[in-house]
């Protein structure tokens, strides 16, 4: 009963938030519509009973995509009224093709779970009670998908050059530490040593 | 009040075209399109723990975490992206982002 609730209020919620996320005048709203949003689906996972992964989304999501979406937001000062032009245009098109990829979905679904692998199961599977789900998922993350881990982790790094790349600017007229034209100096470039003839000195021509 | 895989496959699929639609009525902001793709994935993520719970194996928990490095990568990317189309235009209407059509 109380999972009922829960599963509807979380449920509510996340459909509800993502329909603001598409239709709020303010992209600074969607942003936190779509914070909402992820919490809720947060909430979703726990009540499946995969709490590392609902950790995993309020961490990702809320504490680090959102906030680099509210960043560019109100970074770039762009006219987002001016962005919403056409939004009548493609209402009727876009809410007919939601509505048939809605109900085909639905129809996939229901099917699969009359006469596909879920045929039959009334309920989850009942978790293992000598293990928590971190050490499930640890257990089969670093043996079975351990090749596939690696490969998340290079995914990252690209996108992490990626994105430093993109967005690094090297200003012109900006005196900066050359380190490798620093190393590469040496004492024959940098001095010369001349003689000088006692009492007549060295004129600045000479030296350059 | 008895909660079956079939409720939350629903919840996803709702999800989904939510982000689909996002996509179609939002063609101009780029942001809002960015999000309703963090949507679409955040369907599938729900799709896939689900099945992971109801099938009792936990492959599909793992792939969620993976879905979500993916996510987190693009959305990285595309917002880099996005300023600096910014910094060139002075504008993120991506109608107008069809200058390297040739």
């Amino acid at each position: 009963m109380l999972q009922g609730i829960a599963f509807y209020l979380l449920a509510a919620t996340a459909v509800v938030s993502g329909l603001l996320v598409v239709t709020a005048r303010n992209p600074v709203h969607s942003v936190l519509y779509l914070i909402l949003a992820f919490f809720s689906a947060a909430g979703l996972f726990v009540l499946l009973g995969a709490e590392f992964l609902a950790m995993l989304l309020v961490v990702v999501y809320v504490g680090a995509v959102a906030v680099l979406f509210l960043f560019v937001v109100m970074m770039l000062d762009v006219d987002f009224l001016k962005l919403r032009e056409g939004y009548a245009k493609y209402l009727p098109i876009g809410g007919l093709i939601a509505v048939v990829l809605l109900i085909e979905m639905i129809v996939v679904s229901s099917a699969v779970i009359q006469g596909g692998a879920t045929a039959g199961l009334t309920g989850p599977g009942a978790p293992d009670p000598d293990m928590s789900n971190v050490e499930a998922i640890g257990r089969v993350l670093y043996t079975d998908y351990i090749y596939f881990f690696q490969a998340a982790g290079i995914v990252l790094l690209i996108a992490m050059i990626g994105a430093i790349t993109l967005t690094l600017r090297h200003k012109p007229h900006i005196k900066r530490q050359d380190i490798s034209n620093q190393v590469n100096r040496s004492a024959a470039k940098a001095m010369e040593i001349k003689s000088v003839q006692t009492g007549q000195g060295v004129s600045p021509e000479e030296l350059l | 009040m008895d909660i079956g895989l079939i409720h939350y496959l629903s919840v996803a699929a709702i999800l989904f075209t939510i982000g689909v639609f996002g996509i179609f009525v939002n063609r101009k902001n780029v942001i809002i399109i960015l999000m309703s793709i963090e949507l679409i994935l955040l369907a599938v993520n729900i799709n896939f723990v689900a099945f992971s719970t109801y099938l009792n194996d936990i492959s599909g928990q793992i792939m969620a975490m993976f879905v979500l490095t993916v996510a987190a990568a693009e959305a990285a990317v595309g917002l880099a992206v996005l300023v600096t189309f910014f910094r060139n235009r002075g504008d993120i209407a991506v109608d107008d982002a069809s200058v390297m059509k040739g």
